[in-house]
């Protein structure tokens, strides 16, 4: 296939042309040009050409960008905040990173675009504790934004006044859940709370927030610059723009991509990604991170695309492809991914906190040949529990890639059941 | 009001807007189980036994946490609804120390009834607890993380209501525990022994510090006068212990109770809370005419007297030299009583039963002790204990003909009954200062503006045409502002009641498991029915208490009142 | 750095206590925050002991015990795990002579486990303090700690 078919570079465009800690090297390459025009236009019309363009959240949930911003603008209550989650903790993913490292300026002038719009004041930028140098250039970019006048009162003399606080987080996987990571900047164990009943509505200390991903306010200088039409026109049916990818694990060339809603996985890991290295054959392949679907090679010919994927009873996620080749141990992956989440848990509901010390405790016994064939019934009944009845996504989800590993490779686990349990009940 | 209409289990039902599926399903007759919801404390929706299908949710909902909507289809009795209860609790019971039957709390625990309910008889999962320390250092209450369950009712009562925040949960995922800061024992923290925390665990991780042994050994001990006093507030809720509704007044079931036990005497701290009256109110007149320190704080409450020593040291002028009616009657018992009947202090063993677990700390306090050997109360009871002795004893409380308290302490008024709700203090004192002050006599008893649940509440009486200010506060968090009020000069009152617990005593620490502010309201109800019933309801009125300024003490503090009946407090800033 | 300049800089507000607790630890002799620490952040912020040292317990960067003046992070989900993160633990726990989650005998190095250092492109990785170190190989490794130790001795 023709790699470059697949490929529009929107968002990383920049990359590796531009300095990123030089505002005037961003401006140069038409930066802030889409603020200018967004100040020009009212926030209604903002978020219709928002709308127009189809973008849904890159985070992992796809909700609608356009509906989330109107919830938020006709949410009664002030301040209201506006929030960047770039706590990117999924393993396989590191796309937040790389935007914030390499193009800083893009993603604030997104932000500021959407706190116009919506009639914001505060805005955070939430960066994972272990993104030190990230968080350092975004830092840097805003007070060159600052003294440049996006940012602070009166943009642009457009009677706008807005500003961003940087807040690190200090290494939790979970504060990524929307509502642990407000706990968080307001100073508390980033525990899953509940919380009534959307951030959009009912947020940051209880009032009205906008929660978007670094990816997805990106997007946002772009489809002010073409307009939401002319951005919709990119893509699929159910999925517009482009996505970026982190390709990972045993492949030739892992790194981030930019795509075309549509392209084939098959086609990202052998067109871009170069194949597998000593033309291994693949056995299973992870989407989205941790808390993603496996999916064996034979279903690689999947595009990319929201629809494709329901159809399939997949997702993938914030855009990880996490490559693995037929010398794994599936079993073993298993358990590093459900160690992951059982360290990663924050331990307040039943489900999660103690489902994982037993999916633990299961897996070993199926590692070890010691499973018999009830402690494969009781994976799933334990694993189901896990994914209906946890307070938030970690424990949700965590389970995901056992789910489909009993799906596509259900040997794995047929195989490790001990012998001779059957002659002996 | 907003009504909406859904339907559970296919029944159409129609709810206030707001209304949680937890209550709209109790509306329709289906209780749905759960463990760490609590009706007067945030919706917490952690431990996922409530869980319910919602029609369209991709996962069960909590129904402690969802608001019935518009139209909503609820199904609480699924086969999905049920597997997903049943594992939940497999999963707590496998990190949970599973020996019921050794169990404080057996047949009294959440956990133990849910999984009976759910037919879970044992947990499939591998047990993983960890066996750690019970934490024993407290003189009145007892830690077990063995059986902790995470809910984290324990943790908002202590930082909402109480506003210590002793408890915390410390470290994360499956290291989570519930414990102070450091893990340090409860008893080298600053804990005021309040028991709050034991009164809404659903489990056995915290509760009292048990002591029903030493009192069956003295009861069994022939060379003891085993005497026994009963706090005001218990009369209305050790009926709970056997099934009766809250807020029975069982006042003569309980003496009945206490003698078929073995008591050798039967005494009540009504008598003592009656003299505390007299003693308090010549304090405060005193304070009050010689240039005392004021606002004068009453000083019955433990759980509250832990909490200025460790909090306010600074305003220890304040509080009144009095010993609470519990220690009143320790003192009198070993050093009046006994000579009376002809014994030693030492063959007295004076045991109380009281609706508090800080009680047991402050029997223990050094400063309790007429000899300096002996404590003057040996064993404080919670209304908990004594339920369950009863049952160890295999007394049928609801059989037994009323009896009455035994003489010289066992006559009282219905200005000691209410000491047992917050408040109740306050208008007992008013009662008599009044009428002492004046001369007049009271047209009516009630003083409404003190009664009632409402945080800090406040009066004004006229005596003799000077306006005296009076305040009373419930539960730590007010007092604490009322502390602040008083160290901003700002608090113009003359006299202020605080009681530790959320309602006074009627809802402390020790009383029957599963406090709520509707239970505290129907006990407290009761409190002053049982005072309107009383043929006396001034304490100055109580010909017992004049019997004993005439026959022992002379007069109010006087130098017998001064050396059994005051005490010093100290700085135990931590 | 006291606690209290680290508060000064942050503010004493509840929402700066994870910032300020970060940038006091960081400049503590042996990485972590003692009792004393969380005891006078407490009393500084007006929050309770338990509160603060909840928030010290749970976020993984902050820690209750001492640990060594290099904090080496290794990486070990599945996309350094297929790429033999096994390796690099093995090839560091061998020339430091110490075991993961343990400090070496000197005080210079901790070895720890982290959770995905967003490095997946280039896996095997760790991360010491605000660097990452990606592709790591047992040659690079080796440099890597010689670096730190001459940086030590600055």
């Amino acid at each position: 296939m023709n790699k470059n078919a697949c490929v529009r570079k929107l968002l990383t465009k920049r990359f590796g042309e531009i300095n990123p800690g030089s505002i005037d090297d961003y401006i140069s390459r038409g930066g802030y040009d889409s603020l200018r025009k967004a100040l020009a236009m009212s926030g209604g019309d903002i978020i219709n050409e928002i709308k127009n363009s189809g973008l849904k959240g890159r985070g992992g949930a796809a909700f609608p960008t356009g509906l989330k911003m109107q919830a938020v603008k006709e949410a009664g209550g002030s301040p209201k905040y506006i929030i960047c989650n770039a706590d990117e903790g999924e393993p396989g993913n590191f796309k937040d990173r790389y935007l914030m490292e390499n193009d800083p300026h893009q993603l604030i002038e997104g932000i500021i675009i959407c706190a116009y719009a919506t009639g914001i004041k505060h805005g955070y930028i939430f960066i994972r504790g272990e993104y030190a140098r990230a968080a350092a250039m975004v830092e840097k970019a805003l007070e060159q934004a600052r003294i440049r006048g996006f940012l602070g009162d009166n943009i642009l003399d457009a009677g706008f006044d807005f500003d961003i606080d940087v807040y690190t987080g200090a290494g939790s996987y979970v504060c990524g859940e929307e509502f642990a990571l407000l706990v968080t900047i307001e100073g508390k164990s980033g525990r899953a709370t509940y919380k009534p009943p959307f951030p959009t509505t009912c947020g940051l200390y209880n009032k009205p927030t906008q929660i978007n991903n670094v990816e997805t306010f990106c997007n946002i200088p772009h489809i002010i610059e073409m307009g939401g039409a002319e951005f919709s026109k990119i893509g699929t049916d159910s999925s517009k723009g482009t996505k970026l990818v982190c390709l990972s694990g045993n492949v030739v060339r892992p790194g981030l991509y930019e795509v075309v809603f549509g392209t084939s996985i098959k086609d990202i890991i052998y067109g871009l990604g170069g194949g597998i290295p000593n033309n291994r054959e693949i056995k299973m392949i992870q989407l989205g991170g941790a808390s993603g679907p496996v999916i064996p090679s034979d279903m690689s010919d999947l595009p990319l695309d929201y629809a494709s994927m329901r159809e399939n009873d997949l997702n993938f996620g914030s855009g990880a492809i996490i490559v693995m080749d037929e010398r794994i141990n599936v079993l073993d992956i298993l358990k590093r991914i459900i160690g992951f989440f059982h360290h990663e848990s924050c331990g307040k509901c039943t489900p999660c906190r103690e489902g994982l010390a037993q999916t633990l405790i299961l897996l070993d016994r199926f590692i070890e040949g010691v499973a018999v064939e009830k402690d494969l019934a009781l994976l799933g009944i334990l694993i189901e529990t896990m994914s209906e009845a946890s307070i938030c996504g970690l424990g949700q989800a965590a389970p995901t890639a056992i789910k489909k590993v009993l799906q596509y490779f259900p040997e794995e686990f047929q195989s490790r059941i001990h012998a001779t349990d059957s002659a002996a009940v | 009001m907003n009504m909406v209409n859904a339907k559970i289990n296919n029944r159409a039902v129609s709810v206030p807007e707001g209304t949680s599926i937890l209550h709209a399903a109790k509306d329709t007759g289906i209780t749905i189980p759960n463990l760490c919801y609590h009706p007067d404390q945030e919706i917490k929706a952690n431990c996922r036994v409530c869980v319910v299908e919602v029609d369209g949710c991709k996962t069960l909902q909590a129904a402690c946490a969802t608001s019935v909507r518009e139209g909503m289809v609820i199904r609480t009795n699924t086969q999905k609804v049920r597997q997903a209860r049943k594992v939940v609790v497999e999963l707590l019971l496998a990190n949970h120390d599973m020996n019921c039957t050794a169990c404080k709390k057996n047949n009294h625990c959440g956990l133990q009834e849910i999984a009976a309910n759910l037919g879970v008889r044992e947990s499939r999962f591998e047990n993983i607890l960890v066996h750690r320390e019970i934490d024993t250092s407290s003189p009145s209450i007892e830690r077990n993380q063995n059986k902790c369950i995470k809910c984290g009712r324990c943790i908002q009562m202590c930082a909402k209501v109480q506003g210590l925040a002793i408890l915390d949960y410390i470290g994360r995922s499956g290291d989570v525990e519930v414990k102070p800061a450091f893990g340090w024992y409860l008893g080298d923290v600053a804990c005021v022994a309040c028991g709050q925390c034991s009164v809404v665990c659903p489990v056995a991780a915290i509760t009292e510090k048990e002591d029903i042994e030493r009192v069956w050994e003295a009861i069994n001990d022939p060379d003891k006068t085993v005497v026994v006093q009963t706090a005001p507030a218990v009369r209305v809720s050790i009926g709970e212990e056997f099934g009766l509704d809250p807020g029975a007044i069982v006042t003569g079931k309980l003496v009945a109770s206490l003698r078929a036990l073995g008591f050798d005497k039967v005494f009540d701290t009504d008598f003592t809370a009656d003299l505390t009256i007299i003693e308090e109110g010549h304090e405060l007149l005193e304070r009050i005419n010689h240039g005392g320190v004021l606002p004068m704080l009453t000083s019955c409450s433990p759980g509250w007297i832990n909490f200025i020593e460790q909090y306010y040291p600074e305003l220890l002028a304040h509080l009144s030299s009095c010993k609470s009616p519990q220690q009143m009657f320790g003192a009198l018992a070993k050093g009046y009583y006994a000579e009376k009947i002809g014994k030693k202090p030492e063959d007295i063993f004076s045991v109380s039963i009281m609706p508090c677990t800080a009680k047991k700390f402050e029997a223990v306090r050094d400063e309790m002790s007429i000899d300096g050997k002996n404590p003057d109360v040996d064993v404080v009871l919670t209304t908990r204990e004594l339920g369950k002795m009863l049952r160890q004893a295999g007394v049928d409380f609801n059989q037994l003909d009323e009896e009455d308290y035994d003489a010289p302490f066992g006559l009282s008024t219905g200005a000691a009954v209410i000491f047992g709700a917050t408040g109740g203090v306050m208008e007992a004192a008013l009662r008599t200062v009044y009428e002492v002050v004046t001369g007049k006599t009271l047209e009516s008893l009630d003083f409404k503006a003190v009664r009632g649940l409402e945080g800090i509440k406040e009066a004004a009486v006229d005596l003799n045409g000077t306006i005296v200010k009076v305040a009373v506060a419930h539960s730590l968090s007010n007092a604490r502002k009322v502390m602040e009020l008083i160290k901003s000069g700002k608090a113009e009152y003359a006299f202020i009641e605080i009681m530790c617990c959320p309602g006074g005593c009627i809802g402390g620490g020790g009383q029957p498991f599963g406090g709520t502010d509707e239970l505290r309201l129907k006990r407290m109800d009761a409190i002053y029915r049982a005072d309107g019933a009383l043929p006396i309801r001034k304490s100055h009125e109580n010909p017992a208490i004049k019997k004993l300024y005439d026959e022992f003490l002379i007069k109010p503090l006087g130098e017998k009142s001064h050396h059994l009946l005051h005490t010093k407090y100290k700085n135990r800033k931590k | 750095m006291q606690v209290k300049e680290a508060l000064e800089k942050f503010g004493r507000t509840p929402d700066k206590l994870i910032g300020a607790m970060l940038a006091y630890q960081k400049t503590t002799p042996c990485n972590y925050l003692t009792q004393e620490d969380i005891r006078e952040f407490a009393k500084e912020t007006g929050l309770p002991e338990s509160r603060v040292h909840s928030v010290a317990s749970f976020y993984s960067l902050l820690s209750t015990k001492p640990r060594g003046k290099y904090i080496i992070q290794v990486c070990h989900d599945v996309p350094c795990y297929v790429n033999n993160s096994t390796n690099v633990v093995i090839e560091l726990e061998q020339r430091l002579k110490t075991k993961m989650g343990q400090t070496t005998d000197d005080g210079l190095f901790s070895l720890e486990y982290s959770s995905c250092l967003g490095c997946c492109d280039k896996a095997p990785a760790m991360q010491i303090g605000d660097n990452l170190y990606g592709n790591l190989t047992a040659e690079k490794i080796s440099s890597v700690l010689a670096e730190h130790r001459r940086k030590s001795h600055e």
